[in-house]
Order: C-alpha cells, then sequence, then structure tokens
C-alpha cells in the first residue's frame, strides 16, 4: 500500500524533476544566450542576461547568417521531396498492399530496404555530377526521396493492408477507374498515415546537414541547417554562440508549430504504424 | 469539358472491365503496376544504384586530384586499414550505436512508464519530452557543446573544471548520452503505444492472483511490449550506426579521432578531396548495418514468438 503512495506523490514529483532538469536546463539555455550580448555568452552560462538584446541578436542571425535564403532554400527542397515521398510513396504502397506474388513482395522488400540500409552517400555525389544534378535543388529533392520513400511505403502499406477491399469493390461495381479509385478513395482513407510520414520526413528533411552538405554544398542554395553550421563553425574565431542560439531558436520553431498544430495525428499514426 | 472526358473514359472502363477480369488476374486490372513505377524508378535510381555503384568506386582513385577514374584494386582499403581508421570506426561506430540504443530505449521506456496514464498533466509532459526529437541533431549538438565545454554552463554551475567532451574514453559516453537524450521522446511515444495495447483485463487478472507493480512489469508487461521492442530497439540501433550530427557539432569527431564514427571519417576525407577513400568507408558502413541488422532482426522476431 505504501509503495502505491509513494508512486502516486513521487511520480508527479519525479516528473517535474526529470523535465526540468532533462529539457528545461538545455532549453533555458538556449534562451536566456539567444538574449545575450557577445561579451556575456563567450562562456555559455544559465544567468540571466545582464544586458537584454534578442532583437539585435536575431537580426544578426537573419542578416548574418543568411537565412531568409536558408529558409527559402530550406522550403523549395523540403516541401517538393515531402509531397513525392507521399505521392510516390501511396500509389506503390496500394499495389504492394493488394497484389500478392513472388515479385510484388520482392519489390515491396526492396522499397523498404531503406528503412535499415544506410544510402551510398559519396557515390550519389559521382551519379548526381553524370546526371547534371549535382549542387541542385532537383538533385536534393530525389535524394531525400528516394532515401524517405521507404519510410512511407512501409507505414502506407501496413495501413492499407487493414482498409476492406469492398470500400473498393463498391466504387468499381460503379464503374470507377483504378486513377479514380486511388484518387477518391484511397488517397482520403490515407490520411492519418499521411500525416504521419509527413511529420517523419519533414523532421528528418528539414534539419539534415549530412547529406545537403554532399548535394548541395555551401553557397547559394544552403538550407537553413548548413547556415547553422557555417554560423557555428565560424565559432573558431569569433565564439558567438548568441547568434548560433538565436539561430537554433528560429531553425526549431516550424518544427515545433508542425507538431503542435498535427499532435494527435502524428501520435496516432506514429504508434498505429509501429506497433501492431 | 473536363467532365465529359471523365465521364466517357468511366464508361469505357466500365464497359470494358469484365473483359478484362476473364484474361488477366483481378489484381493486374485493379491494381497496375504502374501505380508503383514512379517510386520504383525513384528508388532504383537514387537509393539502390547508388549503393551498387558503392560496389565499384572504393576500387579506384577517384578523387579531386585526378581527372580521370583508374581501378586500382583494394589501395583504397589498403590505406585506411593501415592508419588505423579502419578498425578504429567499425569499433566507434558498434560502441555508439549500442550504446546510443541503450540510452535511448532506457530512457523512453521509464518516460513511457512514468507518463502512461492519459491524465492532462501526462499529456503535456509526453510534448514536453518529446521536444528534443523536433529540434535538429546539430542544434542539439551545439547546445550540449555549449553545455558541457570546458568553459561551459554545466562547469559554471558546479564549479568544477571539467573537460567534459576532452577525454578519449569517456566522451563516447557522454555524446551517446546526448543521442539518447535527443531521441528518447520517439521511444517513449512508442513504449507508450506498447502499453496502450496491453488488454486492460490482463493487468486486472495479474493484480488478482496478488502480483506487485514489479511482478506485474516483469511477467506481463514487459513480455507484451516485445513489438516496440524489436521496434525500437532495431530503428535505434541501426539508425545510430547512421549517426552524424550530434557528433560533428560537439566534437567534430575527437578528440584524437575518439568519437570518429564512419559518417564523420567520411564527411573529413570527402572534404579533403579523396573520393574513393571515403566511399570505401561507406562501403564498409554499409556491409557492417548488414551484419548487424539481418542477426538482430531474425532474433528479435524469434525472440516476439517466444514471449
Amino acid at each position: 500500500m505504501s509503495a502505491t503512495v509513494a508512486w502516486r506523490y513521487g511520480r508527479p514529483a519525479l516528473v517535474l524533476l526529470l523535465a526540468g532538469l532533462a529539457v528545461g536546463v538545455p532549453l533555458w539555455l538556449v534562451a536566456v544566450t539567444s538574449a545575450k550580448p557577445q561579451a556575456e555568452s563567450i562562456k555559455p552560462n544559465l544567468d540571466l542576461p545582464r544586458h537584454w538584446q534578442p532583437g539585435g541578436n536575431y537580426a544578426d542571425a537573419v542578416g548574418q547568417g543568411e537565412m531568409l535564403r536558408g529558409f527559402l532554400n530550406s522550403l523549395l527542397v523540403v516541401v517538393p521531396s515531402v509531397v513525392l515521398v507521399l505521392l510516390l510513396g501511396a500509389g506503390a504502397a496500394w499495389v504492394f498492399a493488394r497484389r500478392k506474388s513472388k515479385l510484388v513482395s520482392t519489390a515491396y522488400a526492396l522499397c523498404i530496404s531503406g528503412l535499415l540500409l544506410p544510402p551510398a552517400v559519396i557515390t550519389i555525389v559521382m551519379e548526381l555530377r553524370q546526371l547534371g544534378l549535382a549542387g541542385s535543388r532537383p538533385g536534393m529533392i530525389a535524394v531525400y526521396t528516394g532515401m524517405y520513400l521507404s519510410t512511407s511505403i512501409f507505414f502506407m502499406t501496413g495501413f492499407i493492408r487493414a482498409i476492406p477491399m469492398e470500400l473498393e469493390e463498391a466504387a468499381r461495381i460503379d464503374g470507377a477507374t483504378p486513377w479514380r479509385i486511388f484518387r477518391r478513395i484511397v488517397l482520403p482513407l490515407l490520411r492519418p498515415v499521411i500525416a504521419t510520414a509527413t511529420i517523419m520526413v519533414m523532421l528528418y528533411a528539414w534539419s539534415d546537414v549530412f547529406y545537403a552538405f554532399f548535394v548541395l554544398g555551401g553557397g547559394e542554395r544552403a538550407t537553413l541547417p548548413l547556415n547553422l553550421y557555417q554560423v557555428a563553425s565560424a565559432q573558431l574565431y569569433l565564439n558567438n554562440w548568441h547568434l548560433v542560439f538565436a539561430y537554433v531558436v528560429v531553425m526549431s520553431l516550424p518544427m515545433v508549430a508542425v507538431f503542435v498544430v498535427g499532435q494527435r495525428k502524428i501520435v496516432s499514426g506514429i504508434t498505429s504504424g509501429a506497433v501492431k | 469539358m473536363a467532365d465529359t472526358v471523365v465521364h466517357t473514359r468511366e464508361q469505357t472502363s466500365a464497359q470494358g472491365a469484365p473483359k478484362g477480369v476473364g484474361r488477366l488476374p483481378r489484381a493486374a486490372v485493379h491494381h497496375p503496376w504502374w501505380f508503383a513505377l514512379p517510386a520504383l524508378v525513384v528508388f532504383a535510381g537514387f537509393f539502390l544504384l547508388p549503393n551498387l555503384l558503392n560496389f565499384y568506386y572504393p576500387f579506384t582513385n577517384w578523387s579531386s586530384y585526378h581527372a580521370d577514374i583508374a581501378f586500382t584494386g583494394l589501395d583504397n582499403f589498403r590505406t585506411v586499414a593501415d592508419d588505423g581508421s579502419l578498425l578504429r570506426a567499425i569499433r566507434t561506430t558498434l560502441l555508439y550505436a549500442l550504446l546510443a540504443a541503450l540510452f535511448q530505449n532506457g530512457f523512453g521506456l521509464v518516460l513511457a512508464l512514468l507518463l502512461e496514464s492519459d491524465s492532462r498533466f501526462n499529456r503535456f509532459f509526453r510534448a514536453v519530452f518529446f521536444l528534443p526529437v523536433l529540434i535538429s541533431a546539430l542544434a542539439t549538438g551545439y547546445v550540449f557543446q555549449a553545455l558541457l565545454d570546458q568553459d561551459g554552463a554545466l562547469n559554471s554551475v558546479l564549479g568544477t573544471d571539467i573537460p567534459w567532451l576532452g577525454s578519449t574514453t569517456w566522451t563516447l559516453v557522454v555524446v551517446t548520452l546526448i543521442h539518447g537524450w535527443k531521441w528518447m521522446g520517439l521511444s517513449m511515444l512508442i513504449y507508450l503505444a506498447g502499453l496502450k495495447g496491453i488488454p486492460g483485463d490482463m493487468l486486472e487478472a495479474a493484480r488478482m492472483d496478488g502480483a506487485g507493480p514489479w511482478r506485474t512489469f516483469w511477467s506481463v508487461r514487459w513480455p507484451m511490449l516485445a513489438p516496440a521492442v524489436t521496434f525500437n530497439v532495431t530503428t535505434a540501433l541501426i539508425g545510430s550506426m547512421n549517426t552524424f550530427d550530434i557528433v560533428q557539432a560537439t566534437t567534430g569527431g575527437g578528440p584524437a579521432a575518439a568519437t570518429e564514427v564512419f559518417n564523420i571519417y567520411m564527411f573529413r576525407v570527402f572534404g579533403q578531396g579523396l573520393y574513393a577513400q571515403a566511399s570505401a568507408m561507406s562501403l564498409v558502413l554499409f556491409l557492417v548495418v548488414v551484419a548487424v541488422a539481418i542477426p538482430l532482426v531474425v532474433g528479435l522476431r524469434r525472440r516476439e514468438q517466444l514471449l
């Protein structure tokens, strides 16, 4: 009995303590440092700024960090990648879920092998050069789409298998073509899993710096994470924690916003997709 | 106008359908392959093909110093083996993956058990612990660099002078702890889903039989969590073999290459223009992942059947 009592009162206290230490402290550090002048942020600490200048720091991060260009560049590769991953993935998942043959299961196994296998990033660069896509947005979009298709196909195939075939058959009797059935029945039914796939792919692609480094490099088409990497690499010479953290805040906000808006669907989608 | 077109096409297909059903298997008519074709083309072109090419370029002298590419046999592998980076990268990456998966799953499971019931309090804190998942790994790395630097926030709070990121032995553990911190929210969600999937009457029955919380956990909940464990451990272990951002942002592979995992090596050597050598490491990473993934998935699946 006393164990139950301890759990009833101890648990919330433990949760508060853990949240405060594990999540609160790092976030606090980011928030206060991003509002400090450079002189105060050379040695990062948890003190409140003696002199507040958040506006100046954020303006500098936007200006020196090429933030607006980075933001636009990120949007221009992430949005098309997500759309392609979802559309192509849904088409493939529909076929994989509904047809049964050796060929289909082989194709499915190959397509989800990307869940485990690492992308061969160095030879991707070589291939893109030969295709004339190196350093270009279409090249980056193709690489992200190829990499994350596995995730969406895996989640969507499982999901479609659970949809009763009768729904499609009813439409077929009314004379609907496969394309019409796909567009009017399958895609709308996929909504919850589309929400999950969207957030997963966005999460990866929005914060990716590794593949973007190989495919896009720095320069004009650099995405937000590449810019952040540039800003922070300059750290060696100028110690600009205040700018780095202003950048971190701005870069993270879109993802937090997407999560807040889609939270319900994301959680239910992840749970129904991963554990059955 | 557009409507008329669609309408006519529907009618023809309605008339054509019974004929098709007679000759072809149903699925071929109703779920044609060309729906899967675009995905297959992109996936084959930008995932499978590079991985196939990765079995050729490591055996060449491809670099920014040669105009054309010539076959050189095992030279690249000899170079990375002789300077010690090959074995070191394998060891570091495997150790990283093991520890990162351990921390991520441990933290995730504890959080899931703490926040299991659906109260408003719990829902709020689930979102709080999910926040690190939403912050990019690169940003996470910088946050912890500021926290753990010798001149950083933690030492200033503790009044110590410990080089948290400067030990050739312990820094790898510190970095994997950060990795676990970043991804614990995702593991938590999946464990929560697993816990939700346990039938209530099963727990009720265990309680009626006089099982305490510990007994219930080990005899009922843990076995029922098997699918969640499979998913979480596999994705965490395999995913963290592909790590880059957190390591790059906190240590850059140092000190003295103590945290130089495969992707850090590739990044560094590619930057030096030694493309074929980087691609040799990429091939080794591929082989190591395959060697770990296959027994892991098979083993965990079998474990699920047993439990």
